[in-house]
């Protein structure tokens, strides 16, 4: 399957960027999900959880407000601020 | 010429001093390499802000557009940001950022136009109020700050924004000292309002065209624009952080350096005044037994 680059960026830093299966995000208008080639997207976010899935792995991050660009190099989340959840 | 007391008394004076600058030459070089970090850290989220508002400017246009974004279309009224260090002792830092901006100010006064003042940082704050003490709007005093967040900026970017919407700027300038190496930090003018478009930073058009929008385009820029300005100021007290340290570090190590040879020229000349006075002695005692 393919995969999808997706990084994560908070104001403070970078915290994550590489190659997942999927990711999913709270959107201002409604949870999604980004698989790999998704057509070109935009939306804002509310504070909600992203989930990230690749393999058996899956990684969680709690965000407050940003955004997300979803383009034809991958997904870009810029949170206002972002931690990872435990 | 002094007194052998007095002079062992001035090195040792300045030994004293050539220890304070030494341990803050390091404790500036410690704090360099973390501020220099967190200004490094910080530029992903600023480049990819950019980037995609440049992609979102390409797409919106005309009278949808934010005032955020396009300006008012006049240019009478300036608001000038001075963002400068909140200490001394590092050279010609906050010199050069102000001397950089009062080059914009008095050009823009001399045009006649209308300009307003923020002053970041306590020096710049006394550098300024000097000379324009009555543009001057609001100032900042960052030095409770040990680290530069999004909350440290938002106040600043909320004083541009309420001005912004009353009507009073036309115009905001940011100045602030861009890092670029150890060595070398360069006073730099940043346009915040009408905001300058990056063109390089968009994509090549026709990847942009189908884009999905999730409120709307519009709603989205209106949202984003603001946080930009946020950020864009974060990032410039970051690169201010980051040459201050650089900046005392030299200062601090230009003055360690002097210390030196000024404990090196006051030994050489305590040592030469002692010799003169034991030989003088020494001449004394043999001239009296000689006389006898």
């Amino acid at each position: 399957m393919a995969k999808l680059h997706f990084s994560l960026v908070a104001p403070e830093r970078e915290l994550f960027s590489g190659e997942v299966d999927m990711v999913q995000a709270p959107g201002a208008e409604g949870d999604f999900g980004v698989l790999a080639n998704h057509a070109p997207f935009m939306t804002t976010l509310r504070e909600g959880r992203v989930t990230v899935k690749d393999g058996a792995t899956t990684k969680l991050f709690d965000i407050q407000g940003g955004f997300a660009d979803v383009g034809p190099d991958g997904l870009t989340i810029l949170a206002e601020h972002a931690v990872e959840a435990a | 010429m002094a007194s052998l007391k007095e002079m062992r008394n001035r090195i040792s004076s300045v030994k004293a001093t050539q220890k304070i600058t030494k341990a803050m030459q390091m404790v500036a070089a410690a704090k360099l390499r973390r501020s220099q970090d967190a200004a490094e850290a910080a530029r992903p989220y600023a480049r990819r802000l950019a980037s995609v508002i440049a992609n979102l400017a390409a797409g919106v246009s005309g009278d949808g557009a934010p005032a955020l974004l396009t300006g008012t279309g006049r240019d009478d009224r300036h608001l000038v940001i001075v963002a400068a260090a909140d200490r001394g002792l590092a050279g010609g830092f906050t010199s050069s950022i102000v001397r950089a901006a009062r080059l914009h100010i008095d050009g823009l006064i001399a045009q006649g136009k209308d300009v307003k003042i923020v002053c970041v940082g306590k020096k710049s704050t006394v550098q300024l109020r000097r000379l324009y003490a009555d543009r001057i709007v609001e100032n900042f005093d960052l030095s409770a700050y040990r680290q530069f967040t999004l909350s440290v900026a938002q106040p600043i970017a909320d004083v541009v924004t309420r001005l912004y919407e009353a009507g009073d700027i036309d115009v905001v300038t940011l100045f602030y000292s861009r890092f670029k190496s150890v060595v070398t930090q360069t006073p730099t003018a940043l346009q915040l309002i009408p905001a300058v478009v990056d063109g390089s930073a968009a994509p090549a058009t026709g990847a942009s065209a189908v884009y999905e929008y999730e409120p709307s385009e519009e709603a989205i820029l209106e949202t984003l624009l603001p946080r930009n300005l946020t950020v864009q100021i974060l990032s410039a007290l970051l690169d201010n952080m980051a040459g201050f340290y650089a900046s005392q570090m030299t200062a601090m190590d230009n003055a360690t350096r002097n210390a030196g040879d000024m404990i090196k020229r006051y030994t050489l000349e305590y040592n030469r005044s002692r010799q003169a006075q034991i030989t003088k002695e020494l001449i004394e005692i043999i001239s009296g037994a000689e006389a006898v």
